[in-house]
C-alpha cells in the first residue's frame, strides 16, 4: 500500500460524513472559473475571462447560426417578395421605395411566423392568443425527445442517425398495443408508452451490439436500419390482422383506443398534450444521466476518449450498447407521443415526419446539452409552427422556414465561419498552455 | 554558412514562446539549444524554418537578412532541418525520397532516378555513410532512416544544418554513429543547430551551448559544464538526477510472469516467452529501444491486451484472462505509457479524471450516482498532495502542462490501495522539476513494498530508478542484470547482445 487512503472502499472516513452539496461545490458547468485551489483573481481579470468564454464558447455560435441563418431568409423573402420585386423595376429613380418593400416584405413574414409561433396579437381572447405558442410545444414535444436520444449518443461518441427507423418501431410498438389492447385506464396508456419506448430501445439497441461486437460503422447501419424499419411497418400496415386497420384497404392503422391516449393538458380546445411533460421529464432525466450518473460519467468518458476509458476499466462495448439503447429509448418517446398523442387517429408510415433527423439539427444546435436541446426544440417547433401561418398570411413559402433551419446547421457546422462574420474572439486566441507547449515542441 | 537570430520573438495569444532571443551558429560549429520540452525549442527552429513567421526580429545568413516565407524559401537559402518525426514516405526508394520535392527530369517528364541515385552515393560517399539509394525506406533501421533524413537535406545544399531531438527514436550505439556523423559534417565546414533536453549528448558533441527556458536565453555554458550545472540551468534551480533511495527491502508479496506470450493481430510474436519476478519492495525496470515489445508486454500485465501463452501471477493469483476492471480491483495501478491517448480524458475536468478509474462503486459513486462532493474534495487534496499545477479542479485535464497531466494519472493510481504498480514511460515529454517529483513518488511506493514494473526507454531514468533492469530486444529477454551496469554493457544488451560477463541477477 502506498498511502493510507481515507477514500478506498470501507475507509476510514465515512463518505456519507460529506455529502454532496451544490452549493459548495459547483458542478464545472455552474462554474467553470473552478473552486478551491483556484489563485484569486482580481475581478476585471475574471469578468474578462468570463466574457470571453461566453463569446468564445459555443454557445455564441449557436446563437449567431440561427442570427445569421435567420438573415439569410430575409433576404430570400425579399427576393422572392412581388412588392419587392416591382419596386426594384425603379430601383435607380427611387431606391428608397425598394428599401422599404423590402423591409415591410421581412417584417410583415417574421410577424407572421412570431404570430403562428408565439403569441397572436390579432387573436379575440387569451385563449387564441396563446394558442401559437401551444402548438409550438406540441411541434416541440417529439423534437425535444428525439434530439436527446441524438444528443446522448453524440456524447458516448456515436452518431445516431437512426431517428426515423427509432421513431417507427416505436410508433409500431405504442400503436400496436394502443389500438389492439383491451386495458384498462392508466395501465393501458403507461404499458402502451412503455411497449414504444422498448421498442425504440431494441431497435438502435441493435445498431449499439452491431457497433460494439463488429465494429460496423453506426451510420451505415443506423441508416440500413431506417430503410428496414420504413419498409417492414409499411409491409405491416399493408397486411390485414398486424397493423392495418380491419376493412380499410389503406396502409393506415385503425384509431388509438381512447384509454391509451395521452391527455391533452388544457382542455380539448388545444392540442396540447401530456407527452409535452413527459419530454420535459426526460430533459431532466437525461440532464441526471449525464452529469450525475455513473452510466452517463461512462457514456461521456467512451465518447470523449475510449482509449483512456478502456484503461480505466470502463467496458467499451457495454457502454456503447447501453448508450445506444437509451438514445433509442428518447427517440421511442416521441414515436410514442405522436401516436398517442399528436395522431391518434391511426397511423401510417410517414409518422416520423422526417422528426428523426430535425432530431440532429436540434442536438446540433442545442450542443448535445439537454437544456440545449429543449431551447432547439422549442425554436424548431415555433418555426413549424409559424412556418405555415407566414405561407397563409404572407403567402412566402414554407420551404422558406426549411433553408433557414438548414442554414443553421450549415453555420454551426463552420464555427470559425459565424465567428468571422459576427467578429466574435476566435477560441485559439485564448492562452491555452497545451495547445502552444505543443506547438513550441512540434 | 554563419547563421545569425536577432530578437527573434514570437507570440501565441498571450503565452510568449520566444522573447527576443540572439543566436549565432558559426561555420564548422555544433551549437547546442538545450532546454526542456516546451522551452520554446522547437518554435524557435520552425522560426527559422520558414514555419512560422516571427513577430519580431530578423533572421540573417553571412549578415544578410532573410525574408522565408515558407520551408521552401529556407531550404533555398540553405537551410536543412532533420525532424524528430521523419518527413519520408515509407514505400519509396531512399534515391525518390531525396529527390522529392526538386526532381530532376529528363526528356518528356520522366524521372531522372539515376541523377539522384548518383547524388545520394556522392554525399553518402563523402561522409562515410552506408546507404542503399535502391533500399525501400520501410525496409531500413530506424538510424539508417534519419540518415536519409540528412542526406535528403544535403542534397539541396543545406549549409546550415538543424537537427530536432534526432535522438529520441535511436539506441545507444545509433545515437553515437549520428554523433560521429555531426562531427564530420561540422569538419565539411556545416553551421550545425543541434536541439535536445538529453545532457550527455550535449557534452559529448557541442561545441557551444546555450540554454533556453520559458522562450528565454538563460545562459550559455561550455562543453566542460557538469551535468548537473546543465541541468541547474535548464530548470532555474538544483535537481538531483540521481533518485535517492536505500537498498531495496524485498517483501513477501510478489509478481511472477512465467513464459509470457504476445501475438499482435498480424500473428507476429511480440513478446516472446518472457519470464521474471518481481519482489515487493523493489523496482524491476524494462529498458529497450522503443518497440521491442516492452509496450505490449506492460499491456498485458493489466490485461489491455490477450495473452497468448504464458501465466502472470501476483501474489498467487493469476491475472490473465481478466477484464481491465478486475485487474484494477486486484489493486493493480497503471499507469499508461501515453497518457493524453490512454490516461487521461483530455475534455474532462482534473477531478473526473482523478475518479476516472473509480468511479464503478463506493466511495466515488453510489446508487448509481456520482459523489460529486466527495469527488472534489478528494481532487482538492490531491492537487495539493502532488503539486499539480492547475487553475482548478475543474479545469480540463488537457490545458494542463505535460508534467502535470502525468501528475494527475499518477495521482489517481497511487491513491487506490496497490498491490502492484506497472508504470510505462513514467516520465516522457515531463519536465525536469516533475521528473524529480515522479521518480520520488515511485520510489515510495517501492518502499511501501508493493512490486513495481517500470517500462523505460530512457537509459538514464532505468539506471536511476531501478533496482534491477531487464533489457528486450525482439520481443525477447536479453538479460535481467542490475542497475548498477555499465551504462556501455546495457547498450550493447538493447542492440541484442547479451552481457557476456559478470552474473545475471
Amino acid at each position: 500500500m502506498t498511502t493510507p487512503d481515507p477514500y478506498a472502499a470501507g475507509g476510514a472516513v465515512a463518505p456519507d460524513a460529506v455529502p454532496h452539496n451544490p452549493a459548495t461545490h459547483p458542478s464545472p458547468e455552474a462554474d467553470p472559473a473552478g473552486p478551491p485551489p483556484a489563485p484569486v483573481e482580481d475581478d476585471s481579470a475574471r469578468w474578462r475571462a468570463a466574457v470571453h468564454r461566453v463569446f468564445a464558447g459555443g454557445w455564441a455560435v449557436s446563437v449567431g447560426a440561427v442570427l445569421l441563418a435567420v438573415l439569410a431568409g430575409s433576404v430570400m423573402i425579399a427576393f422572392t417578395d412581388e412588392g419587392v420585386q416591382e419596386a426594384s423595376s425603379y430601383f435607380f429613380a427611387r431606391p428608397l421605395d425598394t428599401l422599404g418593400a423590402v423591409g415591410s416584405a421581412v417584417g410583415s413574414a417574421y410577424a407572421a411566423l412570431f404570430r403562428g409561433a408565439v403569441w397572436n396579437f390579432r387573436a379575440d381572447d387569451l385563449a387564441g392568443a396563446i394558442r401559437p405558442l401551444t402548438s409550438s410545444l406540441n411541434f416541440a414535444t417529439p423534437l425535444i425527445a428525439a434530439g436527446l436520444g441524438v444528443a446522448v449518443a453524440f456524447r458516448a461518441g456515436l452518431f445516431n442517425i437512426g431517428g426515423q427507423g427509432q421513431m417507427l418501431a416505436a410508433a409500431a410498438g405504442a400503436g400496436w398495443v394502443g389500438f389492439a389492447a383491451d386495458l384498462p385506464v392508466g395501465l393501458h396508456l403507461l404499458l402502451a408508452m412503455v411497449a414504444g419506448i422498448a421498442a425504440g430501445a431494441v431497435w438502435a439497441g441493435i445498431a449499439g451490439v452491431l457497433k460494439a461486437f463488429t465494429g460496423a460503422h453506426e451510420v451505415i447501419v443506423t441508416i440500413m436500419l431506417n430503410y428496414i424499419a420504413f419498409y417492414g411497418i409499411s409491409y405491416l400496415l399493408a397486411t390485414p390482422g398486424l397493423l392495418q386497420a380491419p376493412g380499410s384497404a389503406n396502409p393506415k392503422t385503425p384509431a388509438m383506443q381512447d384509454t391509451a391516449i395521452l391527455p391533452r393538458l388544457l382542455g380539448e380546445r388545444f392540442t396540447l398534450h401530456a407527452g409535452f411533460l413527459v419530454a420535459l421529464l426526460a430533459v431532466v432525466l437525461v440532464w441526471w444521466l449525464l452529469n450525475r450518473s455513473t452510466l452517463g460519467f461512462g457514456f461521456r468518458a467512451v465518447g470523449e476518449n475510449p482509449a483512456a476509458a478502456r484503461v480505466a476499466g470502463i467496458d467499451v462495448r457495454r457502454t456503447t450498447v447501453v448508450a445506444m439503447l437509451v438514445a433509442g429509448a428518447l427517440v421511442g418517446i416521441a414515436g410514442t407521443t405522436q401516436v398517442l398523442g399528436t395522431v391518434t387517429t391511426g397511423f401510417s408510415y410517414d409518422i416520423d415526419a422526417g422528426i428523426g433527423f430535425d432530431a440532429i439539427t436540434v442536438a446540433l444546435l442545442g450542443r448535445s446539452t439537454p437544456w440545449g436541446v429543449l431551447g432547439a426544440a422549442i425554436l424548431f417547433g415555433g418555426f413549424k409552427a409559424g412556418g405555415s401561418t407566414m405561407q397563409a398570411a404572407e403567402n412566402i413559402p414554407i420551404e422558406i422556414v426549411l433553408v433557414v433551419q438548414s442554414l443553421i446547421v450549415l453555420f454551426i457546422a463552420a464555427p470559425p465561419l459565424v465567428r468571422a462574420v459576427l467578429r466574435l474572439p476566435q477560441p485559439q486566441a485564448r492562452p491555452r498552455r497545451r495547445a502552444t507547449t505543443r506547438e513550441a515542441a512540434a | 554558412m554563419k547563421l545569425e537570430l536577432r530578437g527573434i520573438t514570437k507570440r501565441f495569444g498571450a503565452l510568449v514562446a520566444n522573447d527576443h532571443i540572439d543566436l549565432r551558429v558559426e561555420p564548422g560549429e555544433i551549437h547546442c539549444l538545450l532546454g526542456e520540452n516546451g522551452a520554446g525549442k522547437s518554435t524557435l527552429m520552425n522560426v527559422l524554418y520558414g514555419l512560422y513567421t516571427a513577430d519580431e526580429g530578423e533572421i540573417l545568413l553571412d549578415d544578410e537578412v532573410q525574408r522565408f516565407t515558407g520551408p521552401g524559401d529556407a531550404m533555398a537559402a540553405g537551410i536543412g532541418m532533420v525532424h524528430q518525426h521523419f518527413m519520408l514516405i515509407p514505400v519509396f526508394t531512399v534515391a525518390e525520397n531525396v529527390m522529392l520535392g526538386h526532381e530532376e527530369t529528363k526528356a518528356a517528364g520522366r524521372l531522372d532516378l539515376d541523377a539522384a541515385r548518383r547524388r545520394v552515393r556522392e554525399i553518402a560517399d563523402r561522409f562515410g555513410f552506408h546507404v542503399d539509394p535502391d533500399a525501400l525506406v520501410e525496409d531500413l533501421p530506424v538510424g539508417v532512416q534519419q540518415r536519409v533524413e540528412i542526406i535528403k537535406a544535403l542534397s539541396r545544399d543545406a549549409r546550415v544544418l538543424v537537427f530536432d531531438e534526432p535522438t529520441a527514436v535511436l539506441t545507444p550505439q545509433e545515437t553515437d554513429e549520428l554523433m560521429a556523423v555531426m562531427r564530420r559534417l561540422k569538419e565539411g565546414g556545416a553551421a550545425i543547430v543541434f536541439i535536445t533536453h538529453k545532457l550527455r549528448e550535449v557534452r559529448e558533441v557541442a561545441d557551444r551551448i546555450t540554454v533556453v527556458r520559458r522562450g528565454r536565453i538563460v545562459g550559455e555554458a561550455s562543453p566542460t559544464s557538469t551535468d548537473a550545472e546543465l541541468a541547474a540551468l535548464m530548470v532555474g534551480r538544483a535537481v538531483e538526477l540521481t533518485v535517492p533511495k536505500e537498498a531495496p527491502r524485498p517483501t513477501a508479496s510478489a509478481l511472477e510472469v512465467r513464459g509470457l506470450e504476445v501475438t499482435d493481430p498480424t500473428g507476429a510474436v511480440v513478446v516472446d516467452d518472457v519470464s521474471f519476478t518481481v519482489r515487493g519492495g523493489e523496482v524491476l525496470v524494462v529498458a529497450g529501444v522503443q518497440g521491442n515489445g516492452q509496450t505490449e508486454l506492460a499491456e498485458a500485465l493489466v490485461g489491455l491486451q490477450p495473452a497468448s501463452g504464458g501465466s502472470v501471477t501476483l501474489d498467487g493469483t493469476e491475472l490473465l484472462g481478466r477484464s481491465v476492471r478486475q485487474v484494477l480491483d486486484a489493486g493493480v495501478g497503471i499507469v499508461p505509457e501515453d497518457r493524453t491517448h490512454d490516461g487521461l480524458v483530455g475534455a474532462f475536468t482534473v477531478a473526473e479524471n482523478l475518479v476516472l478509474d473509480r468511479t464503478d462503486g463506493p466511495p466515488f459513486a453510489r446508487a448509481g450516482q456520482l459523489q460529486l462532493g466527495l469527488r472534489d474534495r478528494f481532487a482538492a487534496e490531491k492537487v495539493e498532495e502532488f503539486d499539480i499545477r492547475t487553475q482548478g479542479i475543474d479545469t480540463p485535464v488537457g490545458r494542463l502542462s505535460g508534467g502535470n497531466q502525468q501528475k494527475v494519472v499518477l495521482a489517481r493510481e497511487l491513491s487506490r490501495d496497490l498491490r502492484l504498480l506497472v508504470a510505462s514511460q513514467p516520465t516522457r515529454g515531463v519536465d525536469v522539476g516533475s521528473i524529480e517529483f515522479i521518480h520520488r513518488r515511485i520510489v515510495e511506493t517501492r518502499d511501501a513494498g508493493v512490486p513495481v514494473v517500470v517500462v523505460s526507454t530512457e537509459l538514464d531514468e532505468a539506471v536511476a530508478l531501478g533496482d534491477r533492469i531487464l533489457v528486450m530486444y525482439r520481443g525477447r529477454v536479453v538479460g535481467v542484470v542490475p542497475a548498477t551496469t555499465p551504462r556501455d554493457v546495457l547498450g550493447l544488451m538493447m542492440a541484442g547482445i547479451p552481457q557476456t560477463e559478470g552474473a545475471s541477477a
